[in-house]
């Protein structure tokens, strides 16, 4: 009898011991938390990773919708934080003092503190960036070097973009305003946004289709089907491994630069496992993996030597020294903008 | 007969898992939707109840045009399962041998085993300009060089019909099933045409089956999300992508929330004017 009173209370206390296993639950992107690394993670610390992929937008709703809740880190884009934080606090702002400050790009780490200041306090830290451009087959389109080339009968029935925001931007820019600029004159921006939708809806035809999955793209670069479009560079150098005549190219116009950050939602149970997470991450040689792997740089110090030589090759010959300075960074979005830009898309998604 | 006391409480024991999952799960949430939809922010932010959100829907043309698109394709869509379901379901009922009727309904079923995406992914794969269909075409000279399949309203209303067969096909069997053989054969018998049959004795009789099987697959195509989305690309915003949109692109929940109600409300009044057109009654079709 006391051996099994015994063995039961065991089985409890090893059962509730599982439960109180510690999780870390991460909002992110696709390929933002490779698999091995998330074993090593778990190897070091102990702690279970649980990772959810989605993207900007969704992110925000998810959150909203639990009011920070349910995450333990989440890493929206940097320039959509401030405005939202203002609107639905959904994050709390970081304890920089956990941050092991020496493993990131001083200039990044302070860029992202200032655009994603609230109140005086910062909400994010830096993970990676990347730009946004376009993806060519010189085979079949040579020397296309501008947004306009998206609205060139030439590539008609050869074209693809995702019908969101950056492509608003893009389009802005070729047709020769400055959106970031504008940001702050809502009736110029509306003008403009009215201008770019009149452009999009009569460049319609010439679209094959407005992509939503970043794999399904790469897959009708891939196959010919799709000659230009607009995405970004970590998939046209992806692409550029197996065929030379696809590559990245950043616009004359400037490639618009942005940057993923680690930001922690205002609910988050397991603040000690994010702040692991983040200079776990961080580390030259977890994030060197993670840009040889993914091909998209972080903004850790000291990473570059641990990157495979021919991932550090595909930003040299996309980004000569010129193009580096043209990087068009996104600044924070002001939060009434991205409703007219919903309307805009709408609009011309429903366009005939 | 008066009911005796234990078996009322034992009625209501089993009732309230029910009522707790339509009141916490159902009616609760839509309350805070419908709160939701009727409250906006006024010109300093602060949030006041407004129609503004159920206003925006009638005056702009992009939203109402959409849900007219939808609507429309919705009915299309229906009707061509419906004339695609029939024979299926009359093949299946009265042709087959009974052995094998299991087996038919068995591969009706089977493709609904794997998920909505994957099916659709599937058609994808078969219709793209680089896919399986194309490649035999060319091969086979049939065409020079391959064409884009995808992203029009056929190929979407074609997934849509495909992937709501089912649900049309069911309803039409059980309806068919309990159809008197000796009713065609005597019509038969007196000499009228196939035609007939089906016009007079046939259809009347799964009249049930088709109005519960219209309404299934209409509301399963309206408030479809995926299909439209991924096969109808860049021509196609369904008006659940319009909702979609509103909650997640633009964080207008007010608004998002209105459209929900607004296609709630005007899916009911179409299925309604159906019944009034058709000449039933809802509870005689859900018996």
């Amino acid at each position: 009898m006391r051996k099994i009173v015994l063995f039961t209370l065991l089985a409890v206390l090893s059962l509730s011991g599982f439960a109180q296993a510690e999780t870390l639950s991460i909002l992110t992107w696709k390929g933002y938390a490779p698999q091995a690394l998330v074993d090593k993670f778990e190897k070091e610390t102990g702690i279970k990773v649980e990772v959810t992929y989605s993207n900007n937008e969704e992110m925000i709703a998810k959150l909203r919708a639990t009011r920070g809740a349910g995450f333990d880190l989440a890493q929206p884009s940097q320039d959509r934080i401030s405005s939202v934080q203002e609107k639905y606090g959904i994050y709390q702002a970081l304890d920089y003092s956990k941050i092991e400050a020496a493993l990131f790009i001083p200039s990044m780490l302070k860029a992202v503190q200032t655009n994603t200041l609230v109140k005086g306090q910062s909400f994010a830290v830096p993970f990676c960036w990347g730009t946004s451009g376009l993806i060519v087959n010189s085979a079949k389109a040579a020397g296309a070097d501008s947004w306009k080339v998206l609205l060139d009968e030439k590539y008609k029935g050869r074209i693809s973009y995702r019908l969101k925001r950056p492509t608003l931007i893009a389009m802005g820019f070729a047709l020769g305003y400055d959106p970031f600029a504008l940001y702050s004159d809502e009736k110029a921006y509306q003008a403009m946004l009215d201008k770019i939708s009149e452009t999009l809806i009569a460049a319609k035809p010439l679209v094959k289709n407005y992509w939503a999955n970043g794999d399904a793209l790469l897959e009708s670069m891939r196959s010919e089907e799709v000659y230009v479009a607009m995405a970004w560079d970590n998939g046209g150098w992806k692409l550029h491994e197996n065929n030379s005549s696809i590559d990245f190219v950043a616009p004359k116009e400037g490639a618009l630069g942005w940057i993923d950050t680690f930001a922690i939602p205002s609910k988050a149970k397991n603040l000690d496992a994010a702040y692991k997470w983040i200079n776990f991450m961080l580390k030259p040689e977890n994030a060197g993996y993670f840009t040889t792997m993914e091909k998209t740089a972080t903004a850790s110090q000291g990473a570059n030597a641990f990157v495979d030589q021919q991932v550090r090759s595909n930003f040299e010959r996309s980004f000569p020294p010129a193009a580096i300075d043209n990087i068009k960074w996104y600044p924070p979005v002001p939060a009434q903008l991205e409703g007219m830009e919903g309307k805009i898309l709408d609009k011309v998604k429903a366009a005939q | 007969m008066a009911v005796p006391r234990s078996s009322k409480m034992v009625f209501w024991m089993f009732l309230a898992p029910v009522l707790c999952w339509l009141l916490l799960l159902i009616v609760l949430p839509h309350i805070d939707l419908l709160v939701m939809s009727f409250s906006g922010e006024n010109d300093l932010g602060k949030s006041t109840w407004t129609l503004q959100n159920y206003r925006n829907f009638f005056t702009e043309p992009i939203y109402w045009n959409t849900f007219l698109r939808t609507a429309v394709f919705s009915i299309i869509t229906t009707l061509i399962t419906f004339l695609l379901a029939m024979p299926v379901a009359f093949y299946i009922v009265k042709v087959v041998r009974p052995r094998l009727q299991g087996a038919m309904l068995m591969m009706l079923l089977l493709p609904f085993w794997v998920s909505e995406l994957v099916r659709v992914y599937g058609w994808m794969i078969l219709l793209r300009e680089s896919g399986v269909i194309n490649h035999f075409l060319v091969k086979f000279g049939l065409l020079e060089r391959p064409i884009e399949m995808l992203y029009n309203d056929a190929t979407m209303i074609m997934g849509l019909v495909y992937t709501s067969m089912l649900f049309m096909v069911v309803p039409l069997i059980s309806a068919m099933e309990s159809l008197d053989d000796s009713l065609v054969e005597a019509a038969y018998d007196l000499g009228s045409s196939k035609t007939v049959i089906w016009w007079k004795i046939i259809l009347p009789h799964c009249k049930p089956g088709i109005t519960s099987g219209s309404i299934v697959v209409f509301m399963l195509v309206l408030g479809n999300y995926l299909t439209p989305n991924l096969m109808g690309g860049k021509n196609s915003l369904w008006f659940t992508e319009q909702i979609y949109n509103q909650f997640i692109a633009s964080f207008n929940w007010n608004q998002g929330a209105a459209f929900g109600f607004l296609l709630l409300l005007l899916s009911s009044l179409i299925i309604w004017i159906g019944l009034k057109l058709s000449r039933q009654k809802l509870g005689e079709v859900a018996s």
